[in-house]
């Protein structure tokens, strides 16, 4: 089933962090296998944000196999080492948990794919985000246990997405957890609620254009998808209208960047959307309950219409 | 089998004029007798008096709470009772079989009012997906927008949304009316089977796909048809409907109903009774 929920601030920030959790905890039945947060944090916009993991998460039901724990000590070496050959000097190092980690990185160049394809060279290392902003943070459980265990709630931001999944597609881990960073550019994230049914038929076209995809969860088809047609110098609203037609199934996703939040519904509306906008605040969620999390009050709300797609900007 | 080519014997409701059909294959319909209404017993229902008015604040009530308490109130007699607080919650309000009238202070998730037969109910809000599914009698009145689904599969009553709504409106509906003031989503009126919906705005795609009967009314534009829905002749008796329908309603007041395209099934139907489950009720 899945429930994604997500919010922009326009003219200010606020905690996202905290906000988001609420969103996603009230929308938890709809699937607590695993939570994700793209998170667009205040900050100087020098440097890089990499959250990265070096293992998987494999308790709490994963599907995933148990590794001994040196091995992560040894992966984040090797990821210290190419960095130091890629000239990205490492700001701030945090690891949060023995498989998740944070840099702060300063890094000159533009282009990321090199970077990224040099970092993900290393079997079993992931880079979550890259981005002056985005941090996506995603873990095994509902939201609030994935908030408390990365300490999200105090993170300052103007928008923000999440997820709160139920795995059918893919196993219960990290890889296959929602929002997919839009791999490789900056401070591009997604997260979808749905089913794709020409997953492969893309998938394989894509990758013989050069794109990469970590998972074989559908959803993450929507990054990819969107990061190549921008790659070819679409505008985020020409790709996400492009995506209608291209993607097959059944689909209800928002696609964040830098300074904007977007969101898509396929033609047929199978999956749900409700909607609040007011001058200052836009906020969505699966559920209605999801918005009243933070907006207890009576509030006008409505369905986006099907194949609609909508995009705003902070 | 028998013939019922050869059954001379009118029923009430031919009598009555209602319907003039003679059935020739398998039919599921019933006639009860009047002389024995006295000995019908509607479980779960309660003599309650409109005038006796409370409400009902559901902020930290589950829906089984909140709906489990609105029962025990009308055990007690409330006719009229209204929710505060329903900030969304799913299932609100479902399977009231009375005579009640219910107002909502605010919005519904999914699912609300559900298998309703007989209330009056007010919603000064908005309400999530499967609004009022499988409504038999009564009427609904949501004063905002309204999520997919709407009214699907309903029997009888009135279901009115003054905003817009979302896709597969009166998707399966059975009988009854769907008034809906502002826009209607894709797939509205799919696999409808008996009933009206009459749509103020525009519709999107497939409208009426697969549609067996019924009648949508359209006052804007269509994004497209749906299989087996066809325009139809707008007649005089149906814009007097209409005009009755939205007074009743409160909605579209001015509304030009000359002007709203009529849609109806094309398919020829075999073994079909096409009387309204209502009318069968106005039989009796």
């Amino acid at each position: 089933m899945c429930g994604i929920a997500g919010l922009i601030h326009r003219g200010k920030s606020s905690k996202v962090g905290h906000e988001l959790q609420g969103m996603l905890q009230a929308l938890k039945h709809r699937g607590e296998d695993s939570t994700g947060y793209a998170l667009y944090g205040d900050t100087d916009g020098k440097n890089f944000i990499m959250r990265f993991k070096v293992g998987e998460n494999v308790g709490e039901g994963s599907t995933s196999v148990a590794e001994d724990v040196s091995v992560y000590d040894k992966r984040k070496k090797i990821v210290d080492g190419y960095l130091s050959e890629m000239g990205a000097k490492i700001i701030k190092e945090e690891r949060i948990l023995p498989y998740s980690l944070r840099y702060e990185i300063q890094y000159d160049k533009k282009d990321l794919l090199e970077f990224s394809q040099k970092i993900e060279s290393i079997p079993g290392v992931e880079i979550l985000s890259m981005g002056k902003s985005l941090e996506v943070i995603k873990d095994l459980g509902n939201a609030k246990m994935v908030c408390d265990r990365y300490n999200l709630d105090k993170l300052v931001g103007t928008h923000a997405i999440g997820h709160a999944r139920m795995a059918t597609e893919s196993g219960v881990d990290i890889k296959s957890a929602h929002p997919f960073w839009g791999y490789p550019f900056s401070d591009v994230s997604v997260v979808h609620n749905g089913q794709l049914t020409n997953y492969w038929n893309n998938r394989r076209a894509l990758e013989n254009k050069g794109m990469r995809f970590m998972s074989e969860c559908d959803s993450e088809l929507i990054a990819v998808y969107l990061a190549e047609k921008m790659r070819d110098g679409a505008s985020l609203e020409e790709g996400m209208k492009e995506s209608l037609t291209g993607l097959d199934g059944v689909f209800t996703y928002f696609v964040a960047t830098k300074d904007s939040l977007g969101m898509a519904k396929d033609t047929m509306a199978a999956k749900p959307l409700v909607l609040y906008e007011s001058d200052d605040l836009v906020a969505m969620g699966s559920e209605e309950i999801a918005i009243r999390s933070i907006l207890p009050q009576e509030i006008d709300t409505y369905d986006p219409f099907d194949g609609e797609v909508k995009v705003w900007q902070i | 089998m028998a013939n019922l080519k050869n059954v001379t014997k009118k029923t009430k409701a031919q009598a009555m004029g209602m319907h003039t059909e003679v059935l020739t294959g398998r039919t599921q319909q019933k006639f009860f007798n009047p002389d024995e209404a006295e000995n019908f017993y509607y479980f779960g229902t309660y003599d309650v008096d409109f005038n006796k008015r409370t409400d009902l604040d559901v902020k930290d009530m589950t829906a089984a709470e909140a709906n489990k308490e609105i029962d025990n109130l009308m055990s007690q007699g409330y006719g009229t009772i209204v929710i505060k607080n329903p900030q969304g919650k799913h299932s609100l309000g479902v399977g009231i079989l009375n005579k009640l009238n219910l107002i909502f202070e605010g919005s519904l998730g999914y699912f609300g009012m559900g298998s309703c037969d007989g209330p009056i109910v007010r919603i000064n809000g908005r309400v999530g997906w499967s609004c009022a599914e499988n409504l038999m009698a009564g009427k609904v009145v949501i004063e905002k927008n309204a999520g997919s689904c709407f009214g699907a599969a309903i029997r009888g009553g009135d279901l009115i949304c003054k905003g817009s709504v979302g896709a597969r409106t009166g998707i399966d509906m059975k009988g009854g009316t769907i008034i809906i003031g502002g826009d209607a989503g894709a797939f509205t009126g799919f696999m409808m089977q008996r009933g009206r919906i009459i749509i103020l705005g525009n519709v999107g795609i497939n409208l009426g796909d697969s549609m067996y009967d019924g009648t949508i009314f359209v006052g804007g534009e269509i994004g497209s048809y749906g299989s087996d829905a066809v325009d139809a002749d707008l007649t005089k008796s149906d814009q007097d409907w209409l005009n009755r329908k939205l007074k009743v309603a409160e909605i579209g007041e001015n509304f030009d109903v000359s002007k709203m395209k009529k849609i109806v099934a094309g398919k020829k139907l075999w073994n079909y009774d096409n009387l309204e489950p209502t009318e069968k009720k106005g039989a009796i």
